[in-house]
């Protein structure tokens, strides 16, 4: 059994924070170069804080840990996001 | 199906084992931010880097012939759950740190799988931490961070660091997997030390 879910699991986290749906944007992990739809990525949530990682390769994509009082989102593990114009 | 009882059901009475904030539960919930590894006893390996560069190195059957104690102490997770009386079996910090030579103040606890964690040397010692092989009888299942953990119970449990392969000891305090993104550096749970600035 996996331990994770898709990456439409960290929407709710992402949308605190940006104002375009990511989970549809196309990603470029800083590991292994695979560049992939967000939404691809395997999302970790039983844990202190949002974990996406890389499908290929497993490395940590994204982290979203909200407190009480801030919002920490670190975006170490991707090269780019790219969204499409609306 | 999950026990879960909200607020004091402490069986020491009078709620003082539970710290603030927490609740009892009587399952042991499985956190995990990425996949579980699977690390054959034969492939283990627990390496103590010191401040100089200095490695001390154990393999299994070598952590296996060191005095283990049986170890009984309630545990607390930062996701507000906390497990009294859980009972496991290990190798004290102090009996694989008493041969190397450091002056560090800091540890960084380095897992399989990436995961990191910082602790004060201080609270590895003095019969404050385990690398812990057993829990309730049982070869420590690799969903709880087998085949062994380190355990701090007297921290929030995401101190105590699954699949642990190693300690990098350091005069200066990095912060590790959690603590960079936004958790205590500290974590005492009896002081509610959850999140950086707590
Ligand atoms: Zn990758």
């Amino acid at each position: 059994m996996s331990n994770y879910l898709d990456g439409n699991a960290a929407a709710g986290a992402l949308s605190e924070l940006f104002a375009v749906d990511l989970t549809a944007a196309i990603a470029q992990c800083n590991g292994c170069g695979n560049t992939t739809v967000f939404a691809e990525s395997r999302v970790y949530v039983d844990a202190p804080g949002t974990v996406a990682r890389c499908a290929g390769c497993d490395t940590v994509l994204l982290r979203v840990v909200t407190t009480p009082t801030n919002t920490y989102l670190d975006l170490r593990g991707l090269t780019y996001l790219r969204v499409p114009n609306s | 199906m999950g026990i879960v009882s909200p607020g004091f059901t402490g069986r020491r009475g009078g709620g003082k084992d539970l710290p603030p904030g927490q609740y009892l539960t009587h399952e042991f919930p499985v956190l995990s931010a990425g996949p579980t590894p699977h690390i054959l006893t034969d492939h283990w390996e627990f390496t103590v880097t010191t401040e100089t560069g200095e490695k001390y190195k154990w393999d299994w059957a070598a952590l296996m012939a060191l005095p283990a104690e049986e170890i009984t102490k309630d545990i607390h997770c930062v996701t507000r759950w906390s497990k009294l009386q859980t009972t496991w079996k290990g190798v004290s910090l102090d009996t694989l740190l008493a041969d190397v030579e450091t002056g560090a103040d800091f540890a960084m606890a380095h897992s399989y799988g990436g995961y990191t964690t910082n602790l004060p040397l201080d609270d590895l010692l003095d019969g404050q931490s385990w690398i812990a092989y057993e829990y309730d009888g049982e070869p420590l299942d690799p969903e709880h961070g087998g085949p062994a953990r380190l355990l701090v119970p007297h921290l929030y449990f995401w101190k105590s660091a699954k699949w642990v392969r190693g300690l990098v000891l350091s005069d200066t305090e990095d912060l590790g997997f959690w603590e960079t993104a936004g958790y205590h550096e500290y974590g005492d749970p009896w002081k509610e030390q959850r999140y950086a600035g707590d």
